[in-house]
């Protein structure tokens, strides 16, 4: 064997460990590297009350109110299976925070399952779509999304 | 591949590759920003701050690219010994520095209005920090290296090493629950609209024909220390 063979033999060997190491780490982090609670997360194994933690998911469609106080709103909170956590907020909303969309509130579970946020992140998501589109019915946006995206795939 | 580790014959090519590259990508960079800054309508929740993912997103591949090119340029050196490899990856380090500062600097200030935040501690941002550190020492070693005699192949290690940060930084917004939203654009896909994506694609092209320029002009400058060197040694000789 050449020398110029074992040097590859050896890397990739290297490669291969450092690889394996990284995704190991990476799968024992796989909770505690997550920036929020999943509603469904929350729900199964509920973190201490009064322990600050975060949770992340959508804002559900109908269940924005606010209090008579007039700073305070309720939500609830749902993520991908059938959960929800209701949050309690008092402060300015951000201005991304609507109805439907993504939301990480920080804070604590309550002992009554309510979560209290001391501040509202929102979160975007992956779609980037011009407001001329939004009106549109879901057909119309489709047939455009198509036109504009041709030669794409 | 091994006509172009001849040095004389890649200064050959670089020479008016270089300028051309650069040129070419100022061109398109200006044109592909000009059309984002002007003729595309805002998006239906951000507004205005759309605006800067025609920075944002190729400055983050390319910070991301420039750490690949240098782990296969040290994986080259370390197996070929080509010395055109360890000058490469030393060229590519300081542009890739500098877009991934951009791309920090820029995602900051757009997770402000977006987000209402500045800065979170969540996998795709923390990552993306550690790959600017990471830059940072790769640096400093590489000088060093030059600096004190020591071999070439410790900073070559290190790129190597340090290329397992590319993965998680690409993966973390899919392993982790993360504010950053997961990826707009995959194999095929996009869930960016079309009046986005196009000068989105084309500033993409831009930036990454402005980087190679760099890396090129880097290389020639490294190249020309080098040279400059011998020759002083070669002179110091003659006079003893």
């Amino acid at each position: 064997m050449k020398a110029k063979h074992q040097r590859l033999v050896l890397i990739a060997l290297a490669l291969a460990a450092l690889v394996g190491a990284g995704l190991l780490a990476a799968y024992a982090l796989r909770n505690q590297a997550s920036y929020f609670y999943l509603p469904e997360q929350m729900a199964a194994n509920p973190p201490e009350p009064g322990q600050a933690v975060r949770l992340g998911g959508m804002v559900e469609p109908g269940s924005l109110e606010t209090l008579p106080d007039g700073v305070t709103v309720t939500f609830a909170v749902t993520g991908r299976e059938d959960s929800r956590i209701p949050v309690r907020f008092a402060g300015i909303l951000p201005d991304l925070f609507v109805e439907g969309s993504g939301v990480v509130a920080e804070g604590r579970l309550g002992a009554d399952g309510t979560f209290v946020a001391d501040n509202l992140l929102a979160k975007h998501d992956e779609n980037y779509v011009p407001r001329e589109l939004e009106g549109m019915s879901e057909h119309q946006a489709a047939e455009m999304a198509e036109e504009t995206t041709v030669g794409l795939e | 591949m091994h006509g172009f580790a001849n040095p004389k014959r890649f200064l050959g090519l670089a020479r008016w590759l270089t300028p051309l590259l650069l040129a070419l990508g100022l061109l398109l960079t200006g044109i592909a920003l000009f059309w984002g800054m002007t003729s595309v309508p805002p998006d239906r929740l951000m507004g205005e701050t759309v605006r800067i993912l025609f920075i944002h997103v190729p400055t983050a591949w390319l910070g991301m690219g420039g750490w690949s090119a240098i782990a296969i340029s040290s994986l080259v050196f370390l197996v070929w010994r080509h010395p055109l490899a360890a000058i490469a990856a030393r060229a590519a380090a300081v542009p890739g520095m500098v877009f991934t500062v951009i791309c920090l600097v820029t995602g900051s200030i757009w997770g402000r209005p977006t987000w209402g935040t500045w800065w979170v501690w969540d996998g795709r941002l923390t990552s993306m920090l550690v790959l600017a550190f990471l830059y940072m020492a790769y640096i400093a070693l590489a000088q060093a290296a030059d600096r004190e005699g020591v071999s070439a192949r410790i900073p070559a290690i290190f790129g190597l090493l340090g290329a397992i940060n590319i993965p998680i930084i690409n993966r973390s917004v899919v392993w982790w629950n993360s504010l950053h939203q997961p990826p707009s654009i995959t194999m095929g896909k996009s869930a960016i609209d079309g009046v986005f994506l196009q000068p989105l694609l084309l500033a993409v092209l831009g930036f990454s024909l402005i980087f190679g320029g760099v890396v090129l002009a880097r290389m020639r400058a490294l190249l020309a220390d080098i040279q400059a060197e011998a020759r002083l040694r070669r002179r110091a000789m003659e006079a003893d």
